[in-house]
């Protein structure tokens, strides 16, 4: 019996006791990844690991983020910006040895646009002339769609506008190729390590669900010399404190994040890096409901918040006040926005028939459950209350009740956060369009409607930007539906042994160019 | 006791099939679905993805459809997971909380049970006193308290043990003594009273008279009886350790169950939560069975039928 007992422990044990070999670079990336699928995943943490499984068109400088050639080699863009052509590398080839050819970013965007498959992020193909089209299934008939394969090196895309973002769009992991033999044969499947086919700089040899992911290298890469690491352990670890146990005693060798309580003591640190990332925190404010659908009354909120007291006293890791919506990044300067100034708030709140706040009713403050925004909604509170005599009653919910809330215009502030998907003042101002998908605040506005078209229409660089800046100076200006508070930062943790992984503005890490020098790697 | 045996087990899947319904209806009354986030998707998009997973259909459809699966043993597709199945998320998972939780429970059986029996045969000794106060600490301090005291006595001060993470034995001693400790102080109060109500009966008045070693007297005679409170409560024990805990699993970074089951409320994957719940009362039911069973070898005047 003792003998029986033993044995079903130790079958019971070992089950568990498979355990990888360590590897060349250990990294904690957060969330468990929903999916490693290019054409359905929406996430960073996705990101990291797709981006190294696979390769787009394009890859990206890890520091600037400025497109690099990846799958293409070379690739030319027509005198009216409206058409791309992509010339694919002959030596590229995928993990199981086929010649990789433009056949397969045809089949690939097909498949992402095909409704079935309905993939989150297809909106990023939605540039190609009529890929939208297809995408909702007004057209079937893919050769409509502005992509064809010249030949099995010449990929021609045909867009709807100029849009001089897209070449960096083809590093973005909804554009990256999957390998056709295998989706059709294992469907769902297809993703798993023993099924697997890729392009990029590694291959998938483990995943296990919220236990770890292991890489190796891709031989067959056609960079493949320099690629340093030879292996990759990833870790999902999306406790905040149990991630920075595990880089604190060396089990990880990358941290993407800190935790809040530590950071004043960790900033002083020298394994600690600290830079700007393209995304700002800020609040809605619904504009459909009165007195908040009166310009001045919105004007004197946004007046009567000193971020600083937020970025020095509550986050505490180096975020940067921000006054206007989109963070600064290469080629764009935001426009001059209302600084904080309590005088002309009192002043403008008076002049919208509320002076010292009476007569105002309490406005309600939505936060979703987690600390740091609470204590960001308290000072807010407080602030408003003696900036502007304004009450404010905060209304805390669970993450999908307050999307809800915020999706149905059901508040009056509301915290949010907002994230580039890629470098260019689009991906913020777009949002605010009349009846965008993301607008969410109400917001409506001819003028700044017409300038974002207009920049849609636009090819050239310097004057895209100065319209982008119009209508950002109309966003802030003109009775903001937003309060920005902070331009975020990305925070990572790494020791000096690792190179060659630069914080950026995305927030990537492009483990194509990470090499370790310490002794035995 | 077979007639008793196999009557309770028939009952399971009307019992699973009334927990599988009420959990589908339940959940759908939840504001906010799957697939909401920050960035709202386009509405020709939103439409692909509620197609492809059927949440376009009537929710009576949807449930029908859900139920036809079940029947099969399909537990339907993660919404959290693409790709991923909930069949394949249990089966990845719950071999992980099982393995923890039957290290926590012999933990807590060995450690809880014994010093209960050693309180009540040393009764209002100083021995006594220490494990009841022990057993009352142990009842009193959470696990995410517990955990990370341990964590920083035996991983950064003594460095005997990794912090965190799955795949090496040394990876499940913390967790296991997190997991298992406010059961063991349970244990060691239920085996104290047990153990104490016992030993006045006059059968073991008797044994003793005839001279017999006190350590046979508890051993042979008392024992068997005096664990009747402990094995009453073995059965939600065990099915809650070994249907893992959500604490203990983000501490350890442990790929078990628990998290699974709360990230899958939070995030409105629906049928990966219905397949935990449906895991959690099979278990229940089944140690609970089995607990009335021992119930008649340990008190033979206990008649199950």
């Amino acid at each position: 019996m003792r003998v029986e007992g033993a044995l079903a422990l130790w079958g019971l044990l070992s089950c568990t006791a498979c355990f990888s070999p360590p590897a060349d670079f250990t990294f904690i990336n957060g969330a468990e990844p929903q999916t490693l699928d290019p054409a359905i995943a929406t996430g960073v943490p996705e990101n990291r690991i797709i981006s190294s499984l696979f390769e787009g068109l394009t890859t990206r400088h890890p520091e600037t983020l400025e497109p690099l050639p990846g799958m293409a080699e070379s690739w030319d863009v027509s005198d009216d910006g409206h058409v791309y052509t992509f010339r694919i590398r002959e030596d590229a080839r995928w993990s199981n040895g086929e010649p990789f050819t433009a056949h397969d970013f045809v089949y690939s965007w097909r498949r992402a646009l095909t409704p079935e498959t309905a993939a989150q992020y297809s909106y990023q193909l939605w540039y190609i002339k009529n890929a939208e089209k297809f995408n909702a299934g007004e057209i079937s008939d893919f050769s409509e769609v502005g992509v064809r394969a010249l030949d099995d090196r010449t990929l021609e895309v045909t867009l709807e506008n100029p849009t001089p973002y897209f070449v960096s769009l083809t590093s973005f992991y909804t554009l990256f190729p999957v390998h056709r033999g295998t989706v059709e044969r294992w469907g769902d499947e297809w993703i798993k390590p023993e099924h697997i086919v890729t392009n990029g700089p590694f291959l998938l040899r483990d995943w296990r669900l919220r236990h770890e992911i292991y890489l190796v290298k891709n031989p067959r890469y056609w960079d493949a010399e320099n690629v340093a690491l030879r292996s990759v352990r990833v870790l999902p670890s999306e406790n905040a404190n149990t991630a920075f146990n595990l880089y604190e005693k060396g089990t990880a060798d990358w941290h993407g994040s800190m935790p809040a309580h530590l950071t004043d003591l960790l900033l002083e640190r020298p394994d600690v890096h600290v830079a700007p990332y393209l995304g700002t925190y800020f609040v809605r404010v619904n504009v459909t409901r009165p007195p908040l659908d009166d310009p001045r009354v919105r004007l004197a909120l946004f007046q009567s918040v000193r971020r600083e007291d937020i970025v020095r006293y509550i986050t505490r890791g180096g975020e940067v006040p921000a006054y206007t919506f989109t963070p600064p990044m290469h080629g764009y300067e935001p426009p001059e926005a209302p600084g904080y100034d309590p005088e002309e708030a009192r002043r403008l709140l008076a002049e919208a028939g509320y002076p010292g706040g009476r007569g105002l009713r309490k406005l309600v403050y939505l936060y979703n459950t987690l600390e740091g925004h609470r204590d960001i909604a308290e000072v807010l509170q407080q602030q408003w209350k003696e900036n502007l005599g304004v009450d404010i009653e905060l209304l805390n919910q669970e993450w999908k009740v307050y999307l809800n809330s915020q999706r149905n215009l059901e508040y009056d502030l509301s915290r949010s956060g907002w994230i580039g998907d890629y470098v260019d003042p689009n991906t913020f101002l777009d949002m605010f369009v009349t009846g965008g998908g993301n607008n969410a605040t109400g917001w409506s506005n001819e003028e700044y409607d017409a300038l974002i078209a207009r920049a849609a229409r636009t090819d050239d660089h310097a004057e895209r930007m100065r319209i982008f800046r119009r209508a950002e100076r109309i966003l802030v200006m003109d009775g903001p539906p937003v309060i920005p508070l902070y331009y975020y930062v990305v925070r990572w943790m790494y020791p000096p042994y690792v190179r060659g992984a630069p914080p950026n503005l995305l927030g990537e890490l492009f483990l194509k160019n990470i090499w370790i020098e310490k002794e035995g790697v | 006791m077979l007639v008793f045996a196999t009557r309770r087990l028939l009952l399971l899947p009307l019992i699973l099939f009334v927990t599988a319904t009420a959990c589908f209806f339940i959940l759908r009354t939840v504001p906010g679905g799957p697939f909401d986030q920050e960035r709202v998707l386009p509405p020709q998009i939103q439409k692909n993805i509620e197609a492809k997973y059927s949440l376009d259909r009537p929710l009576v459809v949807q449930y029908g459809m859900y139920m036809r699966d079940l029947v099969h043993g399909d537990l339907g597709p993660s919404f959290r997971y693409l790709n991923r199945s909930v069949n394949e998320i249990i089966l990845q998972a719950f071999p992980v909380s099982m393995t923890l939780g039957m290290l926590g429970l012999m933990f807590a059986l060995t450690l809880g049970v014994g010093a209960g029996v050693l309180a009540a045969v040393k009764k209002n000794t100083a021995l006594d006193y220490g494990s009841m106060t022990l057993a009352m600490v142990g009842v009193s301090v959470p696990n995410f308290v517990l955990g990370p005291v341990l964590i920083i006595a035996f991983v950064y001060y003594l460095d005997w043990f990794p912090v965190a993470g799955w795949g090496r034995l040394s990876h499940l001693v913390l967790p296991a003594v997190v997991t298992g400790a406010p059961y063991a102080a349970y244990f060691a109060r239920l085996a104290r009273g047990g153990m104490l109500e016992v030993l006045q009966q006059d059968y073991i008045r008797t044994a003793r008279a005839k001279g017999l070693p006190a350590r046979t007297v508890i051993a042979k005679h008392a024992l068997k009886s005096g664990l009747i409170p402990v094995v009453s409560f073995l059965g939600p024990a065990t099915a809650n350790l070994l249907s893992g805990s959500i604490v203990v699993e983000m501490i350890f970074d442990i790929p078990g169950l628990g998290t699974f089951f709360t990230q899958g409320a939070l995030n409105r994957d629906y049928l990966l939560v219905i397949g935990v719940v449906l895991v959690f009362a099979t278990l229940l039911l089944i140690f609970n069975l089995l607990v009335d069973l021992a119930y008649a070898w340990l008190d033979p005047r206990i008649r199950l039928e």
